[in-house]
């Protein structure tokens, strides 16, 4: 996803001059090419996100379409007043990039673990959350942002994640984009996930259960009316993301889904525990050890399916 | 300009009624940061009568001065000299930082001409002006990017990493000033935090350094006439400021960062303003 958007970032800058590039002094081998390019569009700020951040408000209140990068958390945690106050409040056309997002640095320990950044994002007023599911989705979310004015969070997994989409991509901000059909459950995705959601859907189906899988690329707007569909069209809603399940996208299914009618759908979200990793590992170890491998979340859907899900809360209870 | 220099010639009675102004604004809405206004009138007075380079009938005109009050709790004073220059009508002022106002109680930008950014939490005036003195320097602009701070302020990380930026770019079309009162929230600078050596600091981060008595409305101009003040190098104009300069019972006195003047008080503070230098 990394390369996709600097491939993205760089062929926008040769057509919007407005289009400026700032760094935390981090980004070594992918942020050279478009250093090189636009060397009077380029800046590393240095180890120091609150400047990084105020000064992209700055540039971007003279006109500029400014994007800041760093990795994890450093882009939006650091500096949250600043991306609150500077960006949010005034509605500065800053692109907020964090690369790493959910457990992609898991080895790194918790410092690097970007798992609570939807749900701090999510509550920005103005900010806009993506967090694209594959490369293809990241070239398309970048371009997205530039044409989008305001503030944004682009959320990325690393590198080398395979592309899910296959032919042509129909991307817009805040509509979730289908990959398959089916009736008895839907699975809504965020970011790099998605592929592992296809797999899920694809090992449900020789258990008989053919799924809906969405992927929810934009966390904030929502595509309500695609999830309200899924709460109509089909028997259950599970929800994915590499996020922390308190305020990410399972947060902001549910809270769409108990204002609205189809409140008693079958529904449950897969995510991180809300917890410090108590293990590090490799994105793909800790995935598996939370739950979040193809397998394990077929295993869970098929178990929920089994018992009703919470539809039954009556039941629930006594039980 | 000539509209503003013809009404307000001379800086110090400008800086004499953004004083009267704020007071009665902070009065009238029971609000606090009256010493805070008070330190900066005259650097407020001779930015508005003769450095910056703005247009009240076109407050976003693209080559403006950009003035960024970073101590954003000293509105009052800065929605008084923005109100005298003909940024918005003297009215607004008199229901500042009450129900439903127009104006609150830390600088805002919403719906408010002449106000660059929305300040009020400390240490985020210096960076923004330091993307936007950055972007004139990219896009070859002439226009100055002013930021006014407090001491106080001083103490967040926030504004020295502003520093080292401006200072490595070598933003020569940036200048802070820093409203150098020495009393801070809880306590004298000194002794809550101490910033001293000050300019040697601001020198260390490669500024161009000037220090002024900053009620002295001729040394302001002075300073603020020649920016920059070395080629290449941004500048840092350390004012030495009495906190509620103006009125005699209010100088040098923590309460009056947070003491809102009763009837009495204000009666003989308008009364020393009135008949003050």
């Amino acid at each position: 996803m990394r390369s996709a958007f600097f491939r993205a970032l760089t062929a926008l800058a040769e057509r919007d001059e407005r289009i400026h590039l700032i760094v935390g002094d981090l980004g070594f081998g992918v942020v050279e090419t478009f250093a090189q390019r636009f060397p009077k569009r380029f800046v590393n700020a240095g180890v120091a996100e609150q400047n990084m951040t105020g000064i992209a408000a700055g540039m971007a209140l003279s006109g500029k379409i400014v994007f800041t990068y760093s990795i994890a958390n450093f882009p939006i945690l650091r500096c949250l007043e600043q991306v609150r106050n500077d960006v949010c409040y005034h509605d500065a056309n800053v692109k907020i990039v964090a690369v790493g997002g959910g457990l992609a640095y898991g080895s790194l320990g918790s410092t690097h673990h970007a798992t609570e950044d939807l749900a701090i994002m999510r509550s920005l007023p103005r900010m806009v959350v993506v967090a694209p599911g594959d490369p293809a989705e990241a070239e398309a979310a970048t371009r997205a942002v530039v044409a989008h004015s305001g503030p944004c969070y682009l959320r990325l997994g690393r590198a080398g994640e395979s592309r899910v989409h296959v032919g042509h991509l129909e991307f817009h901000l805040g509509k979730a984009i289908q990959l398959s059909d089916g009736k008895d459950l839907t699975v809504i995705s965020t970011g790099g996930l998605l592929e592992t959601a296809i797999r899920a859907a694809e090992l449900l189906l020789h258990s008989g259960l053919q799924a809906r899988v969405l992927s929810m690329h934009t966390v904030k707007p929502l595509d309500v009316d695609a999830v309200l569909s899924a709460a109509r069209e089909t028997s259950a809603i599970f929800t994915l993301e590499e996020h922390s399940v308190i305020g990410g996208l399972g947060s902001a299914v549910a809270e769409v889904l108990a204002e609205a009618w189809e409140g008693l759908v079958t529904f449950k979200r897969f995510g991180l525990p809300p917890v410090f990793s108590a293990v590090v590992g490799t994105q793909e170890y800790l995935r598996a050890h939370h739950g979040l491998s193809a397998e394990s979340l077929a295993t869970a859907i098929r178990s929920t399916l089994e018992r009703g899900g919470t539809r039954n809360l009556t039941a629930a209870a006594e039980g | 300009m000539t509209k503003l220099r013809a009404e307000s010639r001379d800086a110090s009675s400008l800086a004499r009624q953004i004083r009267v102004q704020a007071a009665q604004m902070i009065h009238r809405a029971k609000s606090s940061h009256l010493g805070s206004a008070f330190s900066m009138a005259e650097l407020l007075a001779v930015l508005y009568a003769e450095i910056l380079r703005i247009d009240p009938e076109c407050p976003n005109w693209k080559e403006r001065d950009r003035f960024i009050l970073s101590k954003g709790h000293a509105c009052a004073a800065l929605y008084a000299v923005l109100a005298a220059r003909g940024f918005f009508p003297k009215e607004w002022l008199d229901d500042f930082y009450q129900d439903g106002a127009r104006l609150a109680g830390h600088a805002t930008h919403v719906g408010i001409p002449g106000v660059e950014v929305s300040t009020g939490s400390l240490g985020h005036g210096l960076p923004i002006a330091c993307g936007m003195a950055l972007a004139a320097k990219r896009d070859g602009s002439p226009y100055r990017v002013f930021a006014l701070l407090s001491d106080g302020e001083c103490d967040e990380g926030s504004t020295w990493e502003a520093a080292l930026f401006a200072g490595h770019h070598r933003l020569d079309n940036l200048i802070a000033i820093i409203d150098y009162n020495k009393i801070q929230s809880l306590g004298a600078v000194a002794e809550v935090l101490e910033l001293e050596p000050f300019t040697a600091k601001w020198q260390a981060f490669r500024w161009a350094v000037r220090e002024i008595d900053g009620h002295d409305v001729k040394q302001i101009e002075g300073v603020l006439a020649k920016v920059p003040t070395e080629p290449g190098k941004p500048t840092c104009v350390v004012a030495h400021t009495i906190k509620g300069k103006g009125v005699s019972f209010m100088e040098n006195k923590l309460l009056w960062h947070y003491r809102s003047p009763d009837h009495d008080e204000m009666a003989k503070a308008l009364a020393e303003l009135e008949h003050g230098e």
